[in-house]
């Protein structure tokens, strides 16, 4: 049991975050308390049907360029797939059917606002600017992938599970002071939150009443660990209430839930009101990355139902009987997106560069004199071994 | 027993230690159904069910500091973790509680545990899953650093590791998990810790190393006797703490002449301790050139286009051991 089925019936709500709990009162207070509901919100449901009155107001061109972006990530989720399989790239985590997760998640930042991924976020990151080959540099084990983009105020991904969400906690203490009228988001898994780290970044936040958004992409899995073994609360937005933080569960594959929760939290923390936990329901449909085998230790049949949750699938559904998108829109924009990835696959082949004379040279601001010494035995190791 | 690769040795040792011992138990990440990332526990939970073998959260401080509870208690975890450089995230509780528990309690809470962890570099893996770290362990007070360089002496090690009465770092050398396979004998066997090993002996010049660098180290010591006729006495350590300083001694004052092989940074390495105790303890007078070390340098581990020539290699301990031959 994966422990995945978003609670059902999912409670919809335009204002979800009305539902955020009551801080505790100061002081030492005999009765009981109650932490308050934590809504679900899901507005397009799996027939890519709309509740009445849900619709958000989000422009048409915003939509149409959300759903190109979780078309060119999967596009690119495929291709870095066979890349790996054809012995061109390292290990690889996939990211199937999180698209709608992964790009609303960014979509109400701007270029000023920060973001600090998971390792499984690469569609949000080439939303935030990074370039696909930028990435295929990442993942093929050269040193040049991994600094975010002079322009984009990214970290880079978070290799060791929970660790970047302290650090991204001090980036939002540190806005909050200097007055800095933007957010920070950050991004990880169930699993992930298991560590303890994330509960003391939560519990920073809310003390320091941080301008962060916490994202909780629940995908079910963490490797070959289902949530139900993860978690005694499956409810994992329950933990953000316990700490003061606004928390919400949200359908993480309807792609319009997640951007309206997504702005809402933005917009609070935005506002100085402090940091919000999103748990966003999703399901890891592919590999935990190339190096592992699911069928190992999960029932195919755990994955057959989120088919049909597609968040692809279902904003188009949505798309195209109101008439903002064809099928043939979809068709093309499919076309353009592999196209992309193969040209940046193509300028990724010809300029990726291994730089063995260069890893010495990021450690300090100057190198110290003992180091240095390191580094020129290391140059005549190399020049011995006739490596450029 | 058919010739074993190391994981299949290492979970040999822990099928024994399960079925021999009801308070033994494993713990980790992804360590049943899945039976490890590395399949070192393969198949085990179906053996031992799941309270003995036990999948956990993804938390290693969790995992350490609840197995030293269980240890207290009179179990016997062998806890696994993912990856060396996640013990990182362990730290706390391996330094404050794993270490210490048995001198704060003078002896009255034994922590009789084993942490096991995939160590070292050349598997093409992303950052912080290369990296060789012993050295914090080895200078952390309380401890045992325990790293087998073979399937056979694995699982006589990892028996040990888990019959001795306190807290043992097992460090695995993961480049080698699958290199090469080993009679590994049908009944249990171990080895005494705090034993290195004399894997090749020879009276020229002494090569100390240990883990995944032994096979570097066996390949130069072949070529140095074929190609330039010296004979290397090759030492691996097998315990990397306590160190036999003995059986290094013996070697060094014999030969004169050491170089010392490890995956670890240089500074405040392992290397740096067995020099400073060959230089205290005697071997000094009888040095004929300085003592070398062949370490990764003081960098974290790179990424893996560039990782092939950050690791020490036969040609480099070739190198050093014809240089010192020179020496005048
Ligand atoms: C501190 C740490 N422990 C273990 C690992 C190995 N590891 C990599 S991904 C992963 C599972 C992560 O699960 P989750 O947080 O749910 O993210 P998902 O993989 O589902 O995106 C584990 C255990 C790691 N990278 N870092
Ligand atoms: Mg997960």
């Amino acid at each position: 049991m994966s422990g995945l089925e978003p609670d059902k019936p999912i409670e919809a709500s335009c204002d979800p975050m009305q539902a955020s709990p009551p801080l505790p009162a100061s002081g030492f207070n005999t009765r009981a308390i109650d932490l308050g509901r934590i809504e679900c919100l899901q507005i397009l449901d799996e027939h890519g049907d709309i509740e009445e009155g849900l619709q958000p107001d989000i422009e048409d061109n915003e939509l149409l360029r959300v759903h190109r972006a979780m078309l060119l990530s999967r596009a690119f989720d495929s291709r870095m797939l066979a890349m790996q399989r054809q012995g061109q790239m390292g290990t690889f985590a996939p990211n199937l059917g999180q698209e709608a997760c992964m790009i609303g998640q960014v979509w109400p930042l701007g270029d000023e606002d920060w973001f600090s991924p998971s390792y499984r976020a690469f569609g949000a990151q080439i939303w935030r600017g990074w370039s696909m080959e930028r990435l295929m540099t990442l993942w093929a084990g050269y040193h040049d992938g991994f600094p975010p983009p002079d322009d984009v105020k990214d970290l880079p991904f978070s290799i060791v599970i929970g660790s970047h969400v302290l650090p991204a906690t001090g980036i939002a203490m540190a806005m909050r002071r200097a007055k800095d009228p933007h957010c920070m988001v950050v991004n990880f898994g169930d699993g992930a939150f298991s560590q303890g780290a994330i509960t003391e970044a939560m519990n920073f936040a809310a003390v320091d009443q941080a301008p962060i958004v916490f994202v909780c992409e629940n995908n079910g899995w963490a490797i070959s660990t289902p949530l139900d073994k993860q978690a005694g609360n499956e409810v994992l937005a329950a933990r953000g209430a316990g700490y003061g933080v606004h928390s919400i569960r949200v359908d993480g594959n309807d792609i319009l839930a997640m951007m309206t929760a997504m702005k809402e939290a933005c917009d609070r923390a935005r506002r100085g009101e402090g940091p919000t936990l999103i748990e966003a329901i999703t399901f890891r449909m592919s590999l935990h990355t190339t190096a592992d085998d699911p069928t190992v230790y999960r029932d195919e049949s755990l994955v057959e139902p989120w088919h049909n949750r597609c968040p692809i699938r279902r904003f188009e559904l949505w798309l195209t009987r109101t008439n903002r998108l064809t099928t043939q829109d979809c068709d093309r924009i499919r076309e353009e997106c592999e196209q992309e990835v193969l040209d940046a696959r193509a300028y990724f082949r010809k300029n990726a560069t291994a730089k063995p004379r260069e890893i010495f040279d990021h450690i300090y601001d100057t190198i110290t004199p003992e180091l240095e010494s390191q580094r020129m035995d290391y140059l005549r190791r190399l020049d011995r071994k006739g490596v450029e | 027993m058919p010739k074993c690769t190391m994981v299949e040795a290492l979970n040999l040792a822990l099928d024994e230690a399960l079925g021999n011992d009801q308070q033994v138990c494993l713990m980790g990440q992804d360590i049943g159904v899945n039976g490890g990332v590395f399949r070192v526990t393969k198949d085990l939970q179906t053996k031992y069910g799941a309270d003995r073998v036990m999948d956990t959260p993804l938390a290693e401080c969790g995992i350490i500091g609840t197995a030293v509870g269980m240890a207290i208690y009179g179990m016997k975890p062998i806890a696994e973790i993912q990856f060396s450089g996640f013990t990182m995230q362990a730290f706390d509780q391996i330094e404050q509680n794993m270490a210490r528990y048995r001198n704060r309690t003078q002896g009255r809470f034994n922590i009789d545990m084993v942490m096991r962890a995939p160590y070292g570099g050349g598997i093409r893996a992303v950052e912080h899953h290369s990296e060789s770290r012993e050295a914090y362990w080895v200078h952390t007070p309380g401890l045992k650093v325990v790293i087998p360089s073979g399937p056979r002496n694995a699982r006589a090690l990892l028996a040990a590791s888990i019959a001795d009465p306190g807290p043992v770092i097992f460090y695995e050398p993961k480049a080698i998990y699958r290199a090469f396979r080993e009679d590994v004998p049908d009944s249990p066997e171990t080895m005494e810790l705090g034993k290195a090993n004399i894997a090749q002996s020879g009276d020229d010049i002494t090569i100390i190393s240990y883990g995944a660098m032994m096979r570097p180290a066996r390949e130069a010591v072949e070529d140095l006797t074929e190609l330039h006729s010296i004979n290397a006495e090759l030492i691996d350590l097998l315990t990397i703490s306590p160190i036999d300083t003995e059986t290094l001694l013996q070697s060094v004052t014999k030969t004169g002449r050491c170089i010392i092989v490890h995956e670890g940074h240089q500074t405040c390495g392992v290397g740096a301790e067995i020099a400073a105790r060959l230089a205290e303890g005697g071997a000094f007078e009888y040095l004929v050139a300085p003592l070398k070390r062949l370490t990764a340098p003081d960098i974290p581990h790179p990424y893996f286009q560039v990782e092939q020539h950050f690791l020490p290699d036969p040609d480099d301990i070739i190198g050093a051991a014809r240089e010192l031959m020179e020496w005048t």
